[in-house]
């Protein structure tokens, strides 16, 4: 547990919490998004919403990949996972997520072959271990996760698995960040900036937020000191006047990213012109399909998918959460219609939601009383 | 001799035949063996009353006649098993299927005398891994000190079940006097547990082989009824105690809030996680709360008893890394709150679906 402890110490946290209530003193009530769904789950894990002051509001950025998936693509997938011979393989936040009419979940339970899997090489696995089934990886997320699916489809294409193909719904961090700095009524002050992404893509890609919107970028790790230590840097940066791109998360990212992962995305996928992020409608170059070369493993042309756009539900309002527009118990079905067994909107579904963190973590606000420690 | 003397003999060699115990010949479970007949028989025979026969079992009646002490009142639960897979370091199903039933007696403050097995096999399973089943049924039966006093087997075709289904049911002598359960709970009690959490949800996860991951880690599964006597002998005045096996301690702190109406403060920093369990649970991104437990309980006592009940516990093997970790309150009214060692705080919810299926 080296490398988790020194990250939750309490004297380091208590001492970043005292720095974090002196600046904020000194400054305007400031609105920091952190991008990663990973961020807000330790926030809401950690209780470190109750520990911010008052003029610190943290808002929930779109970083979480299940909550972005629209439901005509839940859809696609149902579709997919529904043939005869096929199993289907996907990370096991996804079986929740709601489509049009029903969930991956629901199609177990009718009958589909799903499978949870840690790995998109586990997928591959059982392909090979299952040569009469045709075995589909549902592949979500960013750049963190992306790159495992490319070697995937690299060593399925190398060891000839044909019974193997991939619905990639990988999607790409920058430009939802765009389109919210873009959006009508943005209020941020700086971000918290994505943690195992940059890891990959490096924090160069993110030099466009202090160079064209003037808002400071932190990108930050995961534990409480990590989330504290962002949290101070963005307010040193806005007191001393600077807007700069910093990079908290320095054990593990690296200014230039990881080139062989780079190298690994740029081989197997291509951009699509455009795709859909639930709530936030179609952003143009924002996610990643399968390039003509690794055309024979992708799943959306091997087998007929509807492909049809289901427009989000209208009482949800997960768009206005991700963009920070609404907090999350601002939304009207917020913890009424919506909620983690029965969710309408995405962003319930996931630990990583930003609703569903704070319906399981955040409805709690310390009251005065400091708990004493048992001994 | 005459002819009807050679008959004679040769009926009593054929109803000698017949009486001779059945030899179990067969490698699989067959349908054969769930019929009823000599196959059934012989199954019983030579797996089931040769683990654990005894005086009731192996009258092979349709019911057991057991006697109640005088002026003591019972305690009855059942409980299925469908654990896969069914062994993982430190258990089996059989184990389980005898310390789940024998917990539940023992946190209802029972003294655990008598169980039944039922056991659903499927078609095809191998009769020398039912061996090593009922063989562990039969040691943690000795170990807990439990009779089993009846039994039914049923055998489904290929595919309609998943190997082996065991059915437990118990009977426990309980003390008339003896009152535990939520309405006893007041504000300002501690709430312990007694020992490490997650040791049993993460040894299957293990088990299962698909994580690829490889860690020191045993199911905690064990008989908890000695622990249990020795806490309520030296604080008479516990008020509730109750197993976190499935949905872990999060889902009975929730119930205890629930039941209550009271609130329930945890402190992160004295939660008992072994360090292979906390870092398995970090990969995997698993909240340790949620894991299941098969060898623990938790309690509450009155605050003023707490290092009473924590010498008592430690004595006990089973319960030797007992802890306080948290206490009963009326500011946050049904709701289980964790508090970090920095001074956060966050709500403990009941689990959402099902992360870790099939853990017993």
């Amino acid at each position: 547990m080296k490398f988790v402890s020194e990250f939750r110490d309490p004297d380091a946290a208590k001492a970043l919490i005292a720095d974090i209530a002196e600046q904020a003193a000194k400054q305007p009530p400031r609105k920091f998004m952190e991008a990663c769904g990973g961020h807000t789950h330790a926030i809401y894990r950690h209780g470190i919403e109750t520990l911010l002051p008052e003029s610190i509001e943290m808002v929930h950025g779109p970083g979480c990949p299940v909550c972005v998936i629209p439901m005509g693509r839940v859809d696609d997938a149902i579709a997919v996972a529904a043939q005869e011979g096929i199993t289907m393989c996907c990370f096991g936040d996804v079986l929740r997520v709601p489509g049009g009419t029903s969930s991956l979940l629901e199609a177990k339970a009718n009958g589909a072959d799903l499978r949870v899997v840690y790995s998109p090489l586990d997928a591959l696995a059982i392909a090979e271990q299952e040569p009469d089934r045709q075995v589909v990886f549902l592949a979500v997320g960013f750049e963190t996760t992306a790159p495992s699916t490319a070697v995937t489809a690299i060593q399925a294409r190398d060891r000839n698995v044909d019974n193997f193909s991939i619905f990639c719904n990988h999607v790409t961090i920058v430009p939802p960040m765009k389109a919210i700095l873009d959006s009508p009524g943005m209020s941020l002050d700086g971000f918290l900036g994505p943690g195992h992404v940059s890891t990959v893509i490096g924090t160069g890609p993110y030099e466009f937020v202090a160079r064209d919107y003037g808002l400071p970028l932190v990108t930050t790790g995961f534990e409480p000191v990590d989330i504290l230590q962002g949290v101070s840097m963005l307010l040193r940066q806005l007191s001393e006047g600077r807007c700069e791109v910093e990079n908290q998360y320095k054990r593990v990212v690296r200014d230039e990213g990881n080139k062989a992962a780079l190298g690994l995305l740029n081989e197997v996928f291509e951009l699509r012109p455009h795709f859909e992020w639930r709530g936030l409608g179609f952003i143009g170059q924002s996610a990643l399909a399968l390039n003509e070369t690794f055309a024979k493993w992708d799943a959306e042309k091997r087998f007929s998918v509807p492909g049809l756009r289901v427009a989000d539900p209208k009482a949800c309002q997960c768009g206005e959460v991700l963009k920070g527009a609404i907090r999350p118990w601002e939304c009207k079905v917020f913890g009424t219609a919506c909620t983690p067994e029965t969710p309408i909107g995405t962003c319930m579904v996931s630990s990583e939601g930003a609703c569903a963190a704070y319906f399981n973590y955040g409805r709690f606000r310390a009251k005065t009383r400091i708990p004493v420690r048992p001994a | 001799m005459n002819s009807q003397e050679e008959r004679d003999q040769v009926h009593e060699r054929i109803t000698q035949w017949k009486l001779r115990p059945q030899k179990l010949k067969d490698e699989v479970i067959t349908m054969a063996h769930g019929a009823g007949g000599k196959a059934s028989q012989a199954l019983t025979d030579a797996v089931f009353l040769d683990a654990y026969g005894g005086e009731e079992l192996d009258r092979l009646d349709d019911g057991a006649v057991l006697d109640v002490p005088a002026g003591k009142r019972i305690v009855f639960t059942t409980d299925a098993f469908v654990v896969t897979p069914r062994t993982f370091a430190g258990g089996s199903i059989g184990d389980l299927a005898v310390n789940g039933t024998v917990n539940d007696l023992a946190v209802m403050g029972a003294t655990p005398q008598w169980l039944t097995v039922s056991a659903v096999l499927e078609e095809g399973l191998p009769i020398a891994e039912l061996r090593d089943i009922v063989a562990d049924i039969a040691a943690a039966a000795a170990t807990a000190g439990v009779s089993i006093v009846a039994g039914d087997t049923k055998v489904v075709e290929h595919g309609a079940a998943d190997g082996c289904y065991l059915t437990t049911s118990g009977i426990g002598v309980l003390d008339s006097n003896l009152s535990l359960g939520a309405e006893h709970v007041r504000p300002g009690d501690a709430v312990i547990v007694s020992g490490s959490l997650g040791d049993h949800g993460m040894a299957v996860m293990l088990a299962r082989g698909d994580l690829k991951l490889k860690a020191d880690i045993a199911s905690d599964t064990a008989p908890v009824h000695e622990a249990v006597r020795a806490l309520l002998d030296a604080v008479p005045s516990t008020r509730w105690i109750r197993d976190p096996t499935r949905g872990g301690l999060a889902s009975t702190c929730n119930e205890l809030a629930v039941a209550t109406g009271m609130g329930v403060s945890l402190f992160e920093e004295s939660f008992p996680i072994k360090p292979p369990v906390a870092g398995a649970c970090e990969l995997l991104g698993i909240d340790p709360l949620y894991v299941a437990n098969e060898g623990k309980f938790a309690a509450v006592v009155p605050a003023e008893h707490v290092d009473a009940a924590l010498a008592a516990l430690r004595s006990v093997p089973v319960s030797a890394e007992a802890v306080a970790v948290g206490e009963i309150n009326d500011e946050h009214p049904g709701m289980v709150v964790a508090h970090t060692p920095f001074g956060g705080s966050r709500i403990v919810d009941m689990l959402v679906g099902a992360p870790l299926p099939r853990i017993c």
